[in-house]
């Protein structure tokens, strides 16, 4: 791992770590959203296996974007950013560091939230269990690659913060159906996710190879 | 001599589209399963060829504009007008596909809408293409213009990724009318029909897309001059 990524990511772990601003508010809004589907739906029975992929996915979803927002409005301020343009090592190495950090808080998020949303949809998993450790790790890396890509991209826009989830979410369609496939099998254990977990390993590679390449681009836009 | 050019082309595809309603209305032949209904084909397929054609020039003029914008930066501004030209009459088409297949489905199978491979597919991408739209809306100057060809990019390769992955989802989409399995293909008189409504909604994309390309030209080139006046006032 060279230095310029190693320093980009303890300094944003060390931001959040002195402010848990990011966590603290996807928590909640996850957990709001988990309640929200309850109530929407009312889960019981096999219906709560049927659907609580999918709320989990989504809530994910929501959650995220609340931090991605925040992950380049923070380096506005004092003129970060046009610093960093400045360091002569690539982009694509903040990048990924930003993948990296927001990666990281989503998972975290996630594993603090899976007992609440076990109790809230009284779930057993009927399919094998450690592949959702698969899923849910590539569901979220596709969500935040794509997404800390797409802020910096807004970023540079009028209502920046409403325009990541517009352009965000049609191009996350196809990862958060095979997510939701997937953790749907898993949890009804009626079909093999094997294809669903393929599906999403593809998307993951096609999307941070381009984001890789075209990076710079976007962060050098003038 | 351009707009002559302009004048007679549009006079020659306000014919053709009459005559495409003739023979779509008219000539062609009921169709023995569906009636009537199925007479919407001849808006439907020619509208949802037109629509992916110019997504397609929009994702060219998209590459063109990011690998000349450095070098050639009047070479990519012609690049930037047709992947936006593209992108509007684009959605224009793609709705009218929109629109016309839930008409359809409601009496051949007894329901607007399904979450089928082709229906998501072109959904998805209509989504895709006005969220561009929107960039290119919320966003100014030449920083937009390469945004904008960075979400063009990105937008078409998620197309292939949300067809294949629907295709394993479910698919209820009739199979391929030409070159399908056995008892595909159309009557040679609907054919004809066919293929004249194609070439019509073509021609009538094709003008449009172009009447969008000089009006975004002449768009750039009011920008420029205000730039450089507001550049000279200063001095």
């Amino acid at each position: 791992m060279s230095r310029a990524l190693w320093t980009h990511l303890v300094k944003d772990l060390r931001i959040e770590w002195r402010s848990l601003d990011a966590l603290i508010s996807m928590l909640f809004f996850s957990g709001l959203v988990v309640v929200l589907f309850s109530i929407a739906f009312d889960p019981r029975g096999s219906f709560s296996q049927q659907i609580a992929g999918g709320v989990l996915c989504v809530a994910t979803m929501f959650a995220s974007v609340s931090a991605l927002n925040q992950a380049w409005a923070r380096e506005i301020r004092h003129q970060v950013m046009d610093a960093q343009r400045m360091v002569p090592s690539p982009g694509a190495e903040l990048f990924l560091a930003k993948v990296l950090a927001n990666f990281l808080f989503v998972t975290i998020v996630q594993i603090l939230l899976a007992p609440f949303f076990f109790i809230f949809y009284n779930l057993h998993i009927a399919g094998q269990a450690w592949l959702l450790a698969l899923v849910l790790p590539l569901g979220t890396w596709a969500l935040v690659s794509n997404g800390v890509f797409f802020a910096a991209l807004s970023i540079r826009s009028r209502n920046r913060e409403l325009l990541l989830s517009l352009i965000l979410f049609p191009i996350f369609i196809p990862a958060l159906l095979a997510m939701v496939q997937a953790s749907r099998a898993i949890f009804t254990g009626d079909s093999d996710p094997t294809l669903w977990i393929k599906m999403l390993l593809g998307y993951d590679i096609i999307f941070t190879t381009a984001s890789l390449l075209l990076f710079d681009v976007v962060f050098h836009a003038e | 001599m351009k707009k002559l050019a302009i004048g007679l082309f549009a006079a020659v595809t306000v014919g053709l589209m009459f005559w495409g309603y003739y023979q779509a209305m008219y000539v062609a032949p009921n169709d023995a399963m569906q009636g009537e209904i199925f007479r919407i084909i001849y808006y439907h397929v020619p509208s949802a060829a037109v629509a992916f054609a110019f997504f397609a020039v929009s994702l060219t003029g998209s590459i063109g504009y990011l690998a000349a914008r450095h070098n050639h930066p009047e070479r990519a501004q012609r690049f930037d007008a047709w992947a936006v030209a593209g992108a509007e009459v684009g959605v224009v088409f793609c709705t009218v596909v929109l629109t016309t297949g839930p008409l359809w489905g409601r009496r051949a199978w007894g329901i607007w809408w399904t979450w089928d491979a082709r229906l998501t597919t072109t959904l998805v991408l209509w989504l895709i293409y006005v969220s561009y739209l929107l960039l290119r809306r919320f966003a100014a100057g030449p920083q937009m213009q390469t945004l904008a060809a960075v979400l063009g990019i990105f937008g078409a390769l998620d197309v292939p990724i949300v067809y294949m992955s629907n295709r394993w989802w479910r698919t209820q989409h009739p199979a391929p009318v030409f070159g399908g399995g056995p008892g595909s293909g159309m009557a040679p008189s609907m054919v004809t029909v066919l293929l004249w409504n194609m070439l019509a909604w073509f021609c009538w994309g094709v003008l449009i897309l172009v009447l969008r390309y000089n009006v975004e030209r002449k768009r750039q080139a009011n920008a420029a001059e205000e730039a450089r006046e507001a550049l000279e006032s200063q001095v």
